[in-house]
């Protein structure tokens, strides 16, 4: 026996609430695409601990395709702020109104 | 209390003080490592919770692949330099509110799911099985997917050029975007 779904959920809210206030209050586009990173870490460990509960792989498939879109959306965020680095020298997304 | 109980509630210790030591960092370089470290302890609850399939592939992709990609970023672009490193105030009062509603909507689905208070069996997946089940059932979203990180390594090869006003190395054909 293991402990029961309910802590995995308080676990994975926690994570994902974290990386929430980091995507919200931190003013560095590296930071807060780290944010969303610990988000989607968070929705992960929500669906494989789901997939043990009703005992269905579908939660740990879930998980997987995860891992690809924060690949797939880490690749990109990052040559986007590359970019946006060599345009305007700083990672303030407030400078991307102007 | 098992000995997998005490197992995740360490791992679940780990995670979170490793992630609040992360997004807590001024300095990005240790924002990054510890997260590293979080990541990897997010791979043993995986391992816990029977996906030891899923536990290697997020030491390998998470902790390997994505964070080391972070760091090597952080040290090419020299941010530690830039401005707006710390937290603002002015974002600090959506964020709250934010926050009180989102732990407030997840107590609610935490509470109110009944079932979900006793504790568990323990079960786990063979990556045999895994991939058996993943290549039966879900194999149009395995191409989606397949798809996805494709346009995204295209995506990323067209944003990293050089830009226009620069001068091309020699040898190479400027072409339209």
């Amino acid at each position: 026996m293991i402990v029961p779904f309910s802590h995995v959920m308080v676990l994975a809210s926690a994570v994902f609430l974290m990386g929430m206030v980091t995507v919200v209050t931190r003013r560095s586009l590296i930071m807060m695409l780290l944010g969303m990173e610990i988000m989607l870490n968070g929705g992960a460990i929500a669906f494989v601990g789901a997939a043990l509960r009703w005992g269905q792989l579908d939660g740990q498939v879930f998980a997987l395709f995860i891992l690809a879109v924060a690949a797939s959306e880490v690749s990109i965020g990052l040559a986007l702020i590359v970019w946006m680095v060599r345009k305007k020298g700083s990672m303030d997304p407030d400078l991307l109104r102007s | 209390m098992s000995l997998y109980d005490l197992i995740f509630y360490a791992l679940g210790a780990e995670i979170l003080v490793t992630t609040a030591i992360a997004v807590t960092r001024a300095r990005m370089v240790h924002a990054v490592l510890f997260l590293a470290l979080s990541f990897l302890g997010s791979a043993g609850l995986f391992y816990l919770l029977g996906a030891p399939f899923l536990g290697a592939l997020e030491i390998l992709i998470y902790a390997g692949g994505i964070m080391i990609l972070f760091l090597f970023i952080v040290m090419m672009l020299q941010v530690e330099k830039m401005e707006g490193q710390r937290a603002s105030w002015s974002r600090r009062m959506p964020a709250a509110v934010l926050a009180v509603a989102f732990v407030l909507l997840m107590g609610l689905v935490i509470l109110s799911d009944g079932p979900g208070h006793t504790a568990m069996k323990a079960a786990m997946a063979s990556p045999g099985d895994f991939g058996l089940y993943l290549f039966r059932q879900h194999w149009l979203s395995i191409e989606i997917v397949s798809l996805l990180l494709l346009v995204a390594l295209l995506g990323a090869l067209l944003l990293g050029r050089p830009s226009e006003s620069q001068e091309p190395p020699a040898g190479t054909q400027q072409e339209d975007p």
